[in-house]
């Protein structure tokens, strides 16, 4: 333990670069539109990632009439069923969740919570967000083109994605997704340089890297996750438009479609399924771990307690990035790649696992002995937890190669990623929100809806995808628009209107909450300055919200980690970063 | 207190679903019950872990929320406590990998016994092929398939001449003998899956996959598409029939061989034309 000297800053290296002001907008365009305030770009993120996310909602609806009710809905034939469920998974994974924790959260926070101005490419970070909107508008065209969207699944396996037996494979459709998903990758790829710099170079002086919040170190291990794993996208993106517009046959082997020989040969299909997966699995923790960040300063803030285990957290998140490139092929067990893959890709699959309950054990044992304020953000965590447990655990059925053989391809499988990379995440977005509105809003969001909203959403998810894994158990395939066979009891069908009734419900709790938004934007509390009493750098701006540029005329000086809650002896339960005294009751440098 | 006992009914409510629910998996017709032992294991563990944790946070929440004047506990971290952790779920999970290597090792070794059949899958139907009485699956290529010739069977193969083909009918097994499916597709993936034998695997085009199995009761099986093949993806079913040694070369005896196709093939008669291929 170090005593305080006279004067505060002193062990704190000064500057290496001048303070410079951020670019400031001059007119319309450049406030409104192009803006360059990472903090405007967030909000163009989150708000256009929500507005399609909606559809992806509305899709899900339909998906849900048609298995609870099948043969009702005329209007759902399989060819737009396969469309409706391909869209919504494509929508939920890349371009809600992914656009959302990266450009929407990432954005928002890294300046604030690292102490920076800004990104350090402004003008970039605009870009990014044009492409990544200019994504959108390709996806959503698909909707309109001649045959509709792409019904090949979301993990899009050629060769039947591409050919005339699948909704959108020999017209627009494709197309228009691979040319979207190249777009949104080349748009991420100038973000996430973006994030991973600014957190590399731009901290303020003495916020060392273990120093920043989880949600930083969450954030930033997932940029630099994306960063190498969308190329692999990319490139198949690319390879497979080839097949499909010049004839190339990078994953088409010969074949005969329909007793017709077609001109393809030579190709392999499971090359495709690699490199879909080697970005595919990373990308569920680029989604886990912005999530396992923010929800690790919620508990924390709304327990009044230091996370427990810090250093464990960071590393945790660390081998976790790090161990999810090498887990790629569990997606693929059923295949038929080499068998012997199998044993590998089982082993590195069910180790993950133990990192992964270190963060589980670690949130759970931050409760514990705490100040619990059941505040929304600390009932959505609760949610994470119970749902990205439940969904973590059922993880360990189908990393376990032999176990996968007779749940892959079931709703076993559904209910699963739903649970993990759905519910839980998602918990972890509006818990979020909860907690930042204040901050980007000056003012707080409804507590009453807000209490409706978790109740309906939570119980609701938990009704949806917790019995539908017994679905899956019971054999029923996933991707069948109705399922009649001799070995699926007449009760499964009753379960199937159960999960629909729940997950019309679950949705109609979305509005509320947009709603709510709405709502508090007008006549919403007005917060005032750190309305949870938090000790990380965003909340202790000069000016709520803060402007363009942050912090006012001098940047801020980190003295401290982002968790000194309840520290013995401190005069209040907690002790801002920027907080030069008292000393901290405890530092983890040595 | 709400929130905590929302906590506990939910782990009561989730066991409970367990326990009584109708939903479990359909009777097993084949050899591995290993997998379902494993998965049943499975289970144990994770529903144990599951319910200590919620529990425990259920508890925290009661004991510790929020109160005038409650303090928390100032406590960064605990090597001890956090290695006893790292160290309980390690085992753990080796207790779940270990068998399940075990148990896969069985699943890729095919025994030298086995009889290898073959399935062939295309948008959106099935056929099979019995080796004959060579007991040898003539060699097969795509560039080969035309009207005469619907699984594409090499006509130059003399394992191939005596090779059962059968269209669009039910496929037959002997109880008891183990089998080795060999996999193929003509157009775009798809999967042989039957539940009762919870075997399944990928049918690739330009490559043959497989697995292994014993049928261990008789009956008849409905088999489905596990794999997304396009928008019939749905229906693509056949049956696989289960039967007593004796029922198996009845049934046999009265299918036709790959060299009595063009010729005797009835329901080819008068269609064979374009044939580009040898």
């Amino acid at each position: 333990m170090s005593s305080t000297s006279e004067d505060p800053d002193s062990g704190i290296p000064p500057a290496e670069v001048p303070d410079l002001p951020p670019p400031h907008a001059h007119g319309f365009w450049s406030r409104w539109v192009f803006s360059q305030d990472a903090k405007y770009i967030a909000l163009q993120y989150s708000g256009t990632a929500i507005a399609i996310g909606l559809v992806a909602l509305v899709l899900s609806w339909l998906i849900r009439m048609q298995l609870g009710f099948p043969g009702v809905f005329h209007f759902i034939s399989a060819e737009a069923y396969y469309q409706f469920i391909t869209m919504h998974g494509m929508i939920m994974v890349v371009y809600l969740l992914t656009a959302i924790f990266l450009g929407g959260f990432g954005n928002y926070l890294i300046p604030l919570m690292v102490g920076a101005r800004d990104m350090v490419f402004p003008f970039v970070n605009m870009l990014s967000f044009w492409m990544y909107f200019a994504a959108v508008v390709v996806l959503a065209a698909s909707f309109f083109a001649p045959g509709g969207p792409t019904g090949a699944g979301w993990t899009l396996y050629p060769p039947q994605a591409i050919l005339s037996g699948t909704p959108g494979g020999t017209q627009w459709g494709i197309v228009l997704m691979l040319v979207s998903l190249i777009l949104f990758i080349i748009g991420f790829t100038m973000g996430g340089l973006n994030y991973a710099v600014t957190v590399l170079q731009a901290r303020t002086r003495g916020m060392t890297l273990m120093r920043m919040p989880l949600t930083i170190w969450g954030i930033f291990t997932a940029t630099v996750m994306a960063l190498l794993a969308f190329p692999a996208l990319f490139v198949a993106a690319v390879m497979m438009l080839f097949d499909r517009l010049l004839g190339t046959s990078f994953f088409m082997p010969a074949l005969v479609e329909m007793g017709e020989h077609l001109s393809y040969g030579g190709g392999s299909p499971i090359v495709f399924q690699h490199l879909f997966w080697f970005f595919g699995h990373p990308e569920v923790y680029i989604v886990a771990l912005p999530a396992f960040g923010i929800v690790s300063d919620l508990i924390a803030v709304h327990a009044r307690k230091n996370i427990f285990g810090y250093r464990m957290m960071v590393w945790a998140i660390v081998i976790i990035g790090a161990l999810s490139f090498i887990v790629w092929a569990h997606h693929m067990y059923v295949s038929g790649m080499h068998p012997y893959f199998g044993f590998f890709f089982a082993t590195t699959t069910l180790i993950i696992a133990v990192p992964t309950a270190i963060k589980v054990y670690n949130w759970v044992l931050t409760l514990h002995r705490g100040d619990i304020h059941l505040t929304l953000p600390m009932l959505f965590s609760l949610g994470f937890i119970v749902t990205f447990l439940n969904g973590g655990l059922t993880g360990l059925f189908l990393g376990n190669v032999v176990v996968d053989v007779p749940l892959s391809d079931t709703m076993f499988v559904v209910a699963h990623f739903h649970m993990v990379m759905g519910v839980a995440p998602i918990m972890v977005i509006y818990g979020a929100i909860y907690h930042w509105f204040p901050l980007i809003t000056g003012r707080m969001l409804s507590h009453g809806m807000g209490l409706v909203h978790f109740w309906v959403t939570f119980i609701g998810a938990y009704a949806i995808f917790f019995p539908m894994h017994y679905v899956g158990l019971v054999g029923v395939p996933r991707r069948y628009p109705e399922i009649e066979a001799a070995f699926v009891p007449d009760s499964v069908a009753t379960l199937n209107a159960f999960i629909t009734v729940a997950a019309l419900i679950v949705g109609a709790a979305q509005l509320l909450f947009l709603f709510n938004i709405a709502w508090s934007l007008r006549f919403g509390r007005r917060s005032g300055l750190n309305p949870w009493r938090a000790a990380s750098l965003e909340w202790q701006t000069p000016d709520m919200p803060p402007r363009h540029g942050n912090w006012g005329e001098a940047l801020p000086v980190v003295h401290r980690w982002a968790y000194d809650y309840s520290v013995p002896g401190a005069p209040r339960d907690y002790i801002a970063q920027d907080d030069p005294g008292p000393a901290a009751a405890w530092r983890h440098e040595p | 207190m709400i929130v905590a006992a929302s906590l506990v009914l939910i782990v009561l409510v989730s066991v409970m679903f367990h326990l009584v629910s109708p939903w479990w998996w359909t009777p097993i017709a084949s050899n591995w019950g290993y997998i379902d032992t494993t998965l049943v294991v499975t289970f144990w563990i994770t529903g144990t872990v599951f319910a200590a944790v919620v529990l425990f946070m259920a508890w925290c929440v009661f004991r510790y929320r929020h109160k005038p004047g409650r303090v928390a506990h100032y406590e960064p971290e605990s090597k001890r406590l956090e290695i006893w952790l790292t160290a309980l779920t390690a085992l753990g999970v080796a207790a779940m990998l270990a068998p399940g290597l075990v148990v896969w090792k069985r699943f890729i070794t095919v025994p030298d016994a086995a009889t290898e059949i073959e399935v062939v899958a295309q948008q959106w139907s099935w056929s099979y092929r019995l080796p004959g009485e060579d007991g040898r699956l003539g060699s097969s290529d795509v560039r080969q398939i035309s009207p005469d010739n619907p699984l594409g069977l090499n006509p130059h193969d003399r394992f191939a001449a005596d090779d059962v083909v059968i269209e669009g009918g039910d496929l037959h097994l002997p109880l008891g003998q183990p089998v080795k499916v060999n996999l193929r597709s003509v157009d775009v993936l798809h999967d042989f899956y039957v539940p009762e034998f919870r075997a399944k695997m990928d049918m690739v085009p330009g490559m043959v996959t497989y697995f292994w199995f014993t049928p261990t009761r008789t009956g008849e099986f409905e088999v489905l598409c596990a794999e997304l093949c396009g928008t019939g993806h749905g229906w693509m079913r056949g049956y696989v029939l289960i039967d007593a040694p004796a029922d198996y070369e009845a049934w046999l005896g009265e299918q036709l061989t790959f060299a009595g196709l063009p010729a005797g093939g009835v329901r080819l008669a008068g269609t064979a034309e374009e044939g580009g291929d040898p």
